[in-house]
């Protein structure tokens, strides 16, 4: 059954590393448990990709250390290699190969023989739905498909400890969906998952503990709701079926919830800031109070949404900047790591 | 969960429903097979060297068409002004240039290396815990295939043309063994350099510099006894010059045992010191 790891997955202290003038990694603390998924959140150029790569064994810090299953990475890279895997950010298969070759190809390489090889490759192919497309170039497969390719190699001698390195970056909402559910059966399974996102809402959704990391520095850490509650804000959105009616719901929300509210650029559009600090009510609560509000002052209202705080506002409420990208990350670090 | 497995007729985008219970049998542990041996692993990497090949078969126009238009370029050129007749002249420019020609082809191992560095795939290739070198030797194992490969096409153009070898069979396997032995030695100066440089288009520049002077500045043209001194001091120190002679020995059935040892020390020479600076750039990547 579940093979269960307890105790820490990755225990990392002051790692850096620059590339040339790029300070990509400026002393990240990371203690990371065993079994669950752990959520690295932060803009392109946070420094992520490099932290998953130093962990990974690919890159070695400038300084700092770090344990992966209490092995170093630098002085027992063998050993963690033996425990983890990688699914990057690009392709870590070959796409000239078809997706069947690739999973033999790396099953012959993690020691099975080859009709074991191939008996697992099946195996895979029809548990990620990709039975149909075995045969063809992995280069001709779609975004969706090429992840989850990518995931099954990862798991072809189901690790410890899986990096999956911003998953679902570019995929559309379906294949989004089937990357969750992948990662939620692998994490039920027992192995731990690091996983990097920008997307908050991925890590609300799948992490247990997330860390926020920006400029190369882990700036918070906690779990989703810990973060959340630490900024406190979160939008209303409202659309009103008459435009004429904006000025005076404009009037009747700052009244009603005591905060800043934003006129859209679509005439019936208009937003409010809920849940800040300036209330006791949660913001649901303060929704709804609103809402109250809106229809006994005879407005109406034909669309309404309770947005979590966006990345954006987590990072504004953290750093007071947005979550600006810095300069690609990883071509800074595919130049200087030549 | 309606379905573990994909349906669809033709190539539509399949609706793939992942499920757990699928998802949990392909995540049951067995047992962990033992990590395999360094020769199996460089062998299994050869095999993606092999299917590539299957996949992408226009590659392999570098190791056909332009050694063909190598031999008969210069055999019409260079023959009847150096030899006095065409035919003459291949008699004694054969084995050279078959040595320039794959010598030249080996520069696409650095290439290859990189554009795969570029796509991420050796990321995955560098976190296995198989033996390091394996991913490296494997792929130039597979490039050894294409070496042959050239060599045969080479001696193929030359025995239509009139190429006669004294050696015969054995002479011929003789020398091809030589240059194949020599070019695998070669190739780990390509993977240094496509470790090291940043883009492939810098890699195809540095190898041009360096394969230029180094195959035309050499005893595969013409005879050395004409140039002056500086430039034969150069031309006998060159390891394509000791590898030529021996070729063109083995294939007129001689033997040239002071170009052989030279060879052979050559090929050390590189295997020890870029085997070395590359495994070493490849670990601290």
């Amino acid at each position: 059954m579940s093979r269960r790891t307890t105790g820490l997955a990755i225990e990392a202290e002051g790692l850096t590393r620059s590339f040339g003038e790029t300070r990509a990694l400026a002393g990240i603390d990371l203690q990371v448990p065993a079994g669950a998924v752990y959520g690295l959140l932060g803009p392109n150029g946070a420094g992520k990709t490099t932290a998953v790569r130093v962990l990974a064994t690919l890159l070695r810090p400038d300084g700092g250390r770090a344990r992966v299953f209490g092995h170093d990475v630098v002085g027992e890279a063998d050993a963690v290699r033996a425990r983890v895997s990688l699914t990057g950010q690009y392709a870590s298969v070959d796409e000239d190969l078809t997706g069947a070759e690739n999973l033999v190809l790396l099953g012959r390489l993690l020691g099975l023989r080859k009709p074991a090889a191939r008996e697992r490759a099946e195996q895979l192919l029809a548990a990620f739905g990709l039975t149909e497309a075995a045969g063809r170039q992995v280069k001709k497969y779609s975004g969706g498909m090429r992840r989850r390719v990518d995931i099954a190699a990862s798991i072809l001698n189901t690790p410890d400890l899986l990096f999956l390195d911003e998953p679902t970056t570019g995929l559309d909402p379906r294949s989004r969906n089937q990357v969750w559910e992948i990662v939620r059966a692998v994490v039920a399974h027992g192995t731990t998952v690091l996983l990097t996102t920008q997307y908050l809402d991925e890590a609300d959704k799948l992490a247990s503990r997330i860390a926020v990391v920006d400029h190369g520095r882990v700036i918070a850490e906690g779990t989703p709701g810990e973060l959340k509650s630490s900024v406190g804000s979160g939008s209303v959105h409202l659309r009103l079926r008459d435009p004429e009616q904006r000025p005076e719901a404009e009037r009747v929300l700052r009244a009603a919830l005591g905060v800043s509210v934003q006129l859209e650029a679509d005439p019936v559009a208009i937003t409010a800031r809920v849940g800040g600090d300036g209330s006791d009510l949660d913001a649901s609560a303060q929704a709804a109070q609103a809402l109250g509000e809106l229809s006994r002052a005879g407005i109406v209202v034909d669309d309404f949404s309770l947005g979590q705080p966006s990345l954006d506002e987590v990072f504004l409420a953290l750093t007071d900047h947005p979550a600006v990208p810095a300069e690609a990350e990883r071509d800074d670090e595919l130049e200087a790591a030549r | 969960m309606s379905s573990d497995t994909a349906t669809s007729a033709d190539r539509a985008p399949t609706v793939y429903v992942p499920s757990s219970e699928a998802l949990a049998t392909v995540l049951a542990p067995g047992a962990r097979p033992p990590r395999p041996s360094p020769l199996s692993a460089s062998l299994t990497f050869s095999w993606r060297a092999l299917l590539k090949i299957k996949h992408v078969p226009e590659q392999l126009f570098d190791v056909t068409a332009f050694p063909i238009i190598m031999v008969l370029m210069f055999t019409y050129l260079f023959g009847g002004a150096l030899a006095g007749n065409p035919r003459d002249y291949l008699q004694f420019f054969l084995p050279g240039i078959m040595v320039t020609s794959v010598v030249m082809i080996t520069m696409y191992t650095g290439v290859g290396l990189n554009t795969d560095i570029e796509k991420g795939v050796f990321d995955r290739f560098r976190t296995l815990p198989v033996w390091r070198p394996a991913a490296l030797v494997g792929m130039i194992v597979g490039d050894v295939l294409r070496y042959v490969l050239a060599a045969v096409v080479i001696l193929t153009v030359g025995l239509v043309l009139g190429f006669r070898p004294d050696g015969g069979l054995l002479g011929v396997l003789a020398g091809i063994g030589l240059l194949v032995v020599f070019s695998f030695a070669f190739s780990w100066v390509w993977t240094f350099f496509g470790l090291v440089l940043r883009s492939e288009k810098s890699v195809m520049g540095v190898s041009m510099m360096v394969l230029f002077p180094l195959t035309f500045l050499s005893n595969v043209f013409v005879n050395p006894s004409t140039m002056p001194g500086w430039l034969q001091a150069f031309v006998n120190a060159n390891p394509i010059t000791h590898l030529v002679s021996s070729v063109r020995a083995a294939m007129a059935g001689t033997s040239d045992a002071s170009s052989m040892m030279w060879t052979m020390a050559w090929s050390v020479v590189f295997v020890v010191v870029f085997g070395t600076l590359t495994m070493y750039r490849y670990n601290r990547r």
